[in-house]
């Protein structure tokens, strides 16, 4: 009986926690904006076969009567050499975009911290050295060229881009997690832990994780945009999504080769980009800043 | 003086270790790549045997350990293998376009940190102004758009509309560049006088720099406000007016220093974003530097090649973090001492 | 009848935050004269630090309001002082010691280039003053605070000092650009308790030795006790008491005062103390008239709608509080 009244208390504590968190956050004009965005968008990108102008536009689709369109009434942002309505095309590149960021976090989110919360509690341990010299060698070269190269290897297409990203990024979830956990292991609370007899996989998943998850938390919401950067720039040069899926990325290097005249075909996927990175990062900020996290 | 030098042989020390762990890490993605290199390389009409012959001279039938070896010995002697698609010595490849890449690579890190830090000072200093909101709000802009978009905006502008800036190449077609001595033009031109050749490199090294520059110097920009905003309601700021100290001197000495200490501590991350999206900027630009030789590596599976640039580049990203880390170990006394205490 | 020092008048300060204004400072009045040493006790958050910023006028200036209210030194109102008054006032007169030492040192430059700064930029004189004279004189003013090895302390940086050495360091600095009057917010708080007495007791040998008057802050009473002439109570935002030390402690008036001094631990008899019920009221929504009411055991109905004055009960002991509003004399009103 008592049990159970416990986690009620429990729950409604962290309710209270989340609701004063929401305040805090709406607070923030600038962080509403990214939250707002990121819905306007998600309701884009998810509707994206409803609500676009021309469906077919996402895939093999050519009209050559509307090729080379500037934009108007009909076609918001243009339309491109192969007659396809690129404002549909950005919808659907957004979605790419989205699955993209989606599920890189979601593939090192939970190796590189699981990594960090094993060499952080270990340390000293040959565990620790293992896994932190690793994070140190992949963490040598810029992760835009490991990307790359992991990238070049494999066979272009989306899940490689991703797998590329995910191999240049999950260290950093380590390092992160790492950094904390090795801080907090001398801390109080863990050693009365320790010493009351809880298994280690109590202490660090009960006890240690959640002093992490407000970093990891603010990181995650930072890194969507990141993560979304990156992987256009990995479509830019061809490395993800195939023609004739429409990706950002791959929409502003197609549009380059006629820039000047036909500038419709870059600007707007290019403006798509800059959005959605916006979005995330004005959210991601606002997130930073309710729970107080610090910077750098 | 000591501990300096100590400092940097550990690091260099580390680094060597890191390089090898990078190798065989590149290695191993590399060769686990399905197809075939050899017949790549060849092409799809070249006989069999020939493509065989191929294979066994680059070892590629042997187990990976093997492969590796051979590698590494080549390594050793600085011979990375043979381009598979400019069939020549990687090593003298890389020796060709390096000196390309650094240069830009180094205007670009030089406007970063001066631009970056002269707005973000800026927008500190006057911070809740309209000089700050907009400072911010570029530089907003400038974090969330891919250099690759900054590079097309500036040919687009500079280029076509403004035509004043060139947009392909280290020099004009033309010009007869200067005796290399660094194989940095800029310098070279300066060393031996050829002040025409300086600014024409100069004009050519503006857009490609300046794109790589937008992304970094705006991150630089915002966390030196930052800083600057947290810093000026510190204690030590209030002290040191109530001790009477000029308010200029303030500004420029006493809360510039440790508000700097932020900005050059993640300087070596954004070099990394410099280094890392050369690659899309020599492309667009058509800089004969050795991230588009790399990048063209990558896209036609040249693997010696791509091993030998990751390679180089990573060390040049090492070098670099060891300099910022010295940096900043210099300008802020509690990383750099820290255990020497006196008592009461 | 000598004129005071320093004077503040009315003294009104407000932030304005973003749920809307916060009252702090409500009408403190209070006076500093040569040579003397002032104490100001009250709770955290009620105001003390507030009111020390006002006077060397280091509150930021949005968000703080000063609506009301008037500093006078030496008969000058130091809020409407130009810049260049204003400084030279910081730079010979008048000078503040921080709670945390570590804190109030810039952790990126060395203690030499910090007091020889102090130093260069102190008083007319310090501008012409040559490099070497400027050494001495930050060697002399080290070795006034009993800093062994001078030479070695201006090399090093603030993080190789210990807490203490730090707080004479800022002592020190405190020294050079202050002629006439010295702020200490709480300076002893953040030490190690064996350091704490050294450093008050440095403290006050060094105003006695320069002749200047001192400000102590503090929320512990004993430091009060030893140190000061007079002493001021404060409570959120108003003077609630004033009297000369000995009679504080000896006949504490003002309900708060009463129980502040109730609550210090006693050796001998009386035991651990009892708190006051109750904690300092919110800022954005003060309480009416007194502002003790809601915790005063003493509550009469007036207190709830009229500010109480400081009502003058004897020579150099004055209250606020309307228990004491039938002593007639002097009743120095808002």
């Amino acid at each position: 009986m008592q049990k159970k009244s416990l986690t009620q208390e429990e729950l409604s504590r962290r309710w209270e926690n989340i609701r004063r968190n929401w305040y805090k956050f709406s607070r923030n004009p600038l962080s509403i904006t990214g939250l707002v965005m990121i819905c306007i968008i998600l309701f884009f990108t998810i509707f994206a076969p409803f609500v676009s102008p021309y469906p077919e536009s996402a895939g093999k689709f050519i009209n050559f009567y509307e090729a080379s369109q500037p934009p108007s009434l009909n076609h918001l942002c243009g339309t491109d050499a192969f007659g396809r309505d690129i404002l549909t095309r950005i919808f659907f590149g957004c979605r790419y975009s989205l699955i993209m960021g989606v599920t890189v976090l979601l593939l090192i989110v939970p190796v590189g911290v699981v990594l960090g919360l094993i060499a952080g509690y270990h340390k000293g341990s040959w565990l620790e050295i293992v896994i932190m010299r690793t994070t140190d060698i992949f963490i040598a070269v810029p992760p835009l060229i490991l990307a790359l190269a992991v990238c070049s290897v494999l066979t272009p297409s989306i899940f490689n881009a991703m797998l590329a990203i995910s191999i240049a990024w999950w260290p950093w979830y380590t390092r992160l997690v790492y950094g904390i956990v090795s801080s907090l292991k001398e801390e109080f609370f863990v050693k009365s832990a320790e010493v009351t007899g809880a298994s280690k996989i109590h202490i660090l998943f009960r006890e240690i994780l959640l002093n992490c998850i407000s970093p990891i938390l603010t990181k995650m919401s930072l890194d969507m945009g990141w993560i979304i950067l990156i992987g256009s720039s990995l479509s830019f040069v061809g490395l993800g999504a195939q023609p004739p899926t429409p990706d950002l990325g791959s929409m502003v290097a197609d549009g380059s080769k006629y820039l000047p005249d036909q500038w419709w075909i870059s600007v707007f996927p290019a403006f798509a980009i800059m959005l959605i990175v916006l979005s995330f990062n004005l959210f991601g900020d606002g997130i930073r800043d309710t729970l107080g996290v610090e910077r750098g | 003086m000591g501990k300096t030098i100590k400092f940097i042989a550990k690091r260099l020390a580390f680094s060597v270790f890191v390089l090898v762990g990078l190798s065989i890490l590149i290695f191993v993605i590399a060769r686990v790549m399905p197809g075939n290199p050899a017949r790549m390389a060849l092409g799809a009409r070249a006989p069999e045997w020939v493509v065989e012959r191929l294979r066994e001279e680059m070892h590629l039938n042997e187990p990976l350990y093997v492969q590796y070896y051979y590698w590494a010995k080549g390594a050793l002697h600085g011979n990375f293998g043979i381009s598979l698609v400019t069939r020549r010595s990687v090593a003298n490849d890389i020796k060709a376009f390096f000196p390309a890449s650094l240069e830009l690579a180094l205007y670009a890190g030089i406007f970063m940190g001066i631009i970056g830090i002269v707005l973000g000072t800026i927008s500190g200093w006057y911070a809740n102004t309209w000089v700050d909101n907009l400072v911010r709000i570029i530089s907003y802009m400038g974090i969330v758009t891919p250099s690759f978009v900054f590079a097309i905006f500036f040919v687009l502008i500079f280029s076509y509309v403004l035509e004043i800036l060139p947009t392909i190449g280290r020099l004009t077609p033309g010009v007869v560049p200067p005796p290399s001595v660094t194989g940095v033009i800029t310098f070279d031109a300066l060393i031996t006088g050829r002040f025409d050749v300086f600014f024409d490199a100069l004009k050519h090294l503006l857009l490609p720099a300046i794109s790589l520059a937008m992304g970094p110097l705006s991150q630089e920009a915002r966390i030196t406000r930052a800083s600057l905003v947290d810093n000026v309601q510190k204690d030590y700021i209030a002290s040191e007016r109530s001790c009477g100290i000029p308010e200029r001197t303030i500004m420029f000495k006493y809360l510039l220093k440790p508000s700097l200490i932020p900005t050059i501590t993640i300087y070596g991350l954004d070099f990394a974003s410099i280094l890392g999206n050369a690659f899309l900027v020599e492309l667009i630009f058509n800089w004969p530097g050795l991230s588009r030789y790399g990048m063209n590596a990558m896209l036609q599976k040249d693997l010696n090649a791509i091993t030998a640039v990751v390679l180089v580049l990573g060390l040049v990203f090492i070098i670099a973090n060891i300099v910022v880390d010295l940096t900043v170990g210099y300008l802020d006394p509690r990383i750099g001492l820290g255990t020497e205490r006196s008592s009461e | 009848m000598t004129k005071p020092l320093l004077e503040i008048k009315n003294l009104h300060v407000w932030f304005k935050v973003f749920g809307g204004i916060l009252r702090v400072l409500d009408g403190v009045n209070f006076t500093v004269m040569s040579e003397e040493k002032v104490g100001l006790v009250g709770e955290t958050g009620c105001g003390k630090t507030t009111t020390m910023k006002a006077i060397m006028r280091l509150l930021s200036m949005p968000p703080a309001i000063i609506p009301k209210g008037e500093i006078l030194f030496k008969g000058k109102d130091i809020l409407r002082m130009n810049r260049a008054e204003l400084q030279q006032i910081r730079k010979e007169k008048i000078s503040m010691i921080f709670q945390d030492p570590t804190a109030a040192l810039n952790p990126v430059f060395t203690i030499g280039t910090q007091i020889q700064d102090a130093v260069r930029f102190s008083g007319k004189s310090g501008r012409k003053m040559k490099k070497d004279e400027i050494k001495a004189r930050a060697m002399q003013v080290l070795k006034e605070v009993s800093l062994p090895d001078q030479e070695r302390v201006l090399h090093n940086y603030p993080i190789q000092l210990s807490g203490g050495m730090r707080q004479r360091v800022c002592i020190s600095m405190a020294l050079v650009s202050a002629s006439e009057l010295i702020i200490g917010d709480e300076p002893e708080t953040s030490l190690d308790v064996t350091i704490k007495d050294q450093i008050l007791r440095l403290l006050k040998e060094l105003v006695e030795k320069h002749n200047t008057s001192i400000i102590l802050i503090s929320h512990a009473l004993g430091t009060v006790k030893n140190m000061t002439d007079k002493v001021y109570v404060m409570y959120a935002g108003t003077m609630v008491e004033l009297a000369k030390t000995k009679d504080l402690f000896a006949h504490p008036l003002h309900p708060y005062s009463k129980g502040l001094l109730a609550a210090i631990p006693r050796l001998t008899g009386g035991g651990i103390g009892e708190g006051i019920d109750g904690h300092i009221p919110e800022y954005i929504n003060p309480p009416k008239g007194c502002r003790f009411h809601p915790r005063c055991k003493q509550v009469m109905p007036m207190c709830k709608d009229k500010k109480p004055p400081l009502f003058k009960v004897s020579e150099k002991h004055e209250v606020a509080c309307f228990l004491f509003q039938n002593f007639g004399g002097d009743c120095i009103d808002k």
